[in-house]
């Protein structure tokens, strides 16, 4: 599997597509870093770019990558490997590609400017939202045989995560106001791998004594050990799942 | 060495392979014949594992070849239309399937590698290949880890007669060495000084499969192209039948 990787890797290199990623992200965070004299505040924007954007270009990018090695896939198809096997190795070159690209573009301004509990937080929650759209890119995309399908439903997943969900929640609780909703939010924020990370990281900064009892609360559940071990598994089940999805399909497709 | 069972498939409304069986051995040169779209390339891409049957099973050498990839081991595929990396150069593409089947590296066969003067061409890109060198790649590959059996989809379309000319004669040299040969293609002056049997697909089912020979004495032709011909035609008239009355009464609204 790795020297199949390998060669995944090396071609989405020769594309250049994740160097300018890289270097985006890296020049952004240097002048939010640069340009605020707080970091926490330069922190606090940095925070929208990461959640936004990341998932963006991690859709985008693994969906297309998917349509581009069709050939490749088909070639392997022809050869001793295991379906399984070119799927995996397809997805670790390109959410390893999106990966190192993140871990340079923010992780060197963070490392530098911000180097505390925040800036970890901030680096997790990234990393994990990385690996996550990549791999419900990979179901979109070995769910659709056509491209364009395939993007599109890429994109409306993005809306739907970064947009919409949002939008669905605050609708709920203004509808259920008068109930004991804390519970409840925790569980609907689960449901958003976007939203976990924000709250995982905007708990980490000061502006968290800022949200009142419900603040509290979550701080209280994802301060303590249980809560950032909860973080982890609901993130890594919000891999694992499309991407275990995307494999099962993969393997009954008529290529 | 290659068993068919009652296989089964459907794209959507088309019934693309109607309960085909059939069973093929060592030292056989078989060619697969049908009009276009009568299934011959979804038959040989189901052996390869490349579409899944809906029923019915394929064993090679008496074992199913359902979940498991490692008798692509022994097959050497070359398809109809070869799609290829774009980015990827010639040499590249050789070296990368070396590396990854590293572990039969040692038995190689360079012969059509050398005849067709690839080398010589190893640093273009496969995007900037014409259809015919496409195929020389494609052949050359299907050789090239010396398997026991060689599919080959419409192996001499698209070739220079010279070229052509290295193919058949590489066919027949590995065909005196008692391997599985499965050729499809519509050229069946080609397909005269190889083929030992015929099998004749049409709308999916398979018509027959037979010896050369047996073709040859029923039909009273020798070459295979007129034999094919008046099965064709007796097909035909067969069929006239059937439509006779249709034919007339859209006659009558021409007229």
């Amino acid at each position: 599997m790795l020297k199949l990787s390998r060669y995944v890797f090396y071609d989405i290199f020769q594309s250049k597509v994740v160097i300018g990623y890289t270097l985006f992200l890296f020049l952004i965070s240097m002048s939010l870093f640069n340009m605020e004299e707080n970091s926490s505040k330069a922190m606090l924007s940095l925070l929208n770019i990461v959640l936004i954007v990341v998932p963006l270009i991690s859709l985008i990018f693994a969906t297309i990558h998917y349509y581009n090695s069709y050939e490749f896939i088909e070639l392997m198809l022809s050869q001793p490997m295991s379906r399984t096997k070119i799927l995996l190795s397809e997805f670790n070159g390109v959410s390893v590609s999106l990966l190192t690209s993140f871990l340079v573009g923010v992780g060197i301004p963070v490392f530098m400017y911000s180097f505390n509990e925040t800036g970890m937080a901030m680096l997790f929650a990234g990393s994990s939202l990385t690996m996550i759209f990549s791999s419900i890119a990979f179901f979109a995309s070995v769910t659709s045989r056509d491209k364009a399908r395939g993007i599109g439903a890429a994109l409306l997943l993005w809306f739907y995560f970064a947009l919409i969900y949002d939008g669905l929640v605050l609708m709920i609780l203004f509808a259920f106001s008068d109930y004991p909703l804390e519970k409840l939010t925790l569980l609907l924020s689960s449901l958003n791998p976007v939203d976990l990370g924000r709250i995982f990281i905007m708990l980490k900064m000061d502006v968290s004594a800022l949200m009142g009892y419900t603040g509290a609360l979550y701080k209280g559940f994802f301060g303590s050990p249980l809560g950032i071990f909860y973080t982890i598994g609901v993130m890594l089940l919000w891999m694992l799942l499309p991407l275990g999805l995307a494999v099962r399909r993969f393997k009954r497709k008529d290529l | 060495m290659i068993r068919i069972e009652h296989l089964m498939k459907r794209f959507r409304k088309l019934q693309v392979l109607d309960d085909v069986s059939a069973s093929f051995t060592k030292g056989q040169v078989i060619s697969l014949i049908g009009p276009n779209g009568s299934g011959k390339t979804t038959l040989i891409k189901s052996i390869l594992g490349m579409v899944k049957p809906d029923s019915g099973s394929i064993y090679f050498n008496d074992t199913a070849i359902n979940e498991d990839y490692e008798y692509r081991r022994d097959i050497g595929y070359m398809p109809q239309i070869g799609r290829y990396p774009d980015n990827m150069k010639i040499g590249q593409l050789f070296k990368m399937l070396k590396h990854i089947r590293s572990k039969e590296s040692k038995d190689l066969d360079n012969d059509l590698v050398e005849k067709f003067k690839l080398p010589a061409i190893y640093d273009k890109p496969m995007r900037t290949l014409s259809g015919g060198t496409r195929q020389k790649v494609s052949a050359a590959l299907a050789f090239l880890f010396n398997p026991d059996v060689l599919i080959l989809d419409e192996p001499t379309a698209g070739l220079d007669p010279l070229s052509s000319e290295i193919l058949k004669e590489k066919i027949i040299s590995e065909k005196n060495k008692k391997k599985l040969i499965l050729i499809s293609s519509h050229i069946l002056s080609d397909l005269d000084d190889l083929t030992t049997h015929i099998m004749y697909l049409q709308e999916g089912k398979m018509k027959f499969l037979k010896p050369l020979k047996m073709l040859q004495d029923e039909t009273g032709e020798t070459r295979l192209g007129k034999a094919i011909a008046r099965i064709m035609k007796n097909e035909q008239t067969k069929g006239e039948g059937r439509y006779d009355t249709p034919i007339k009464k859209t006659d009558k609204v021409l007229n």
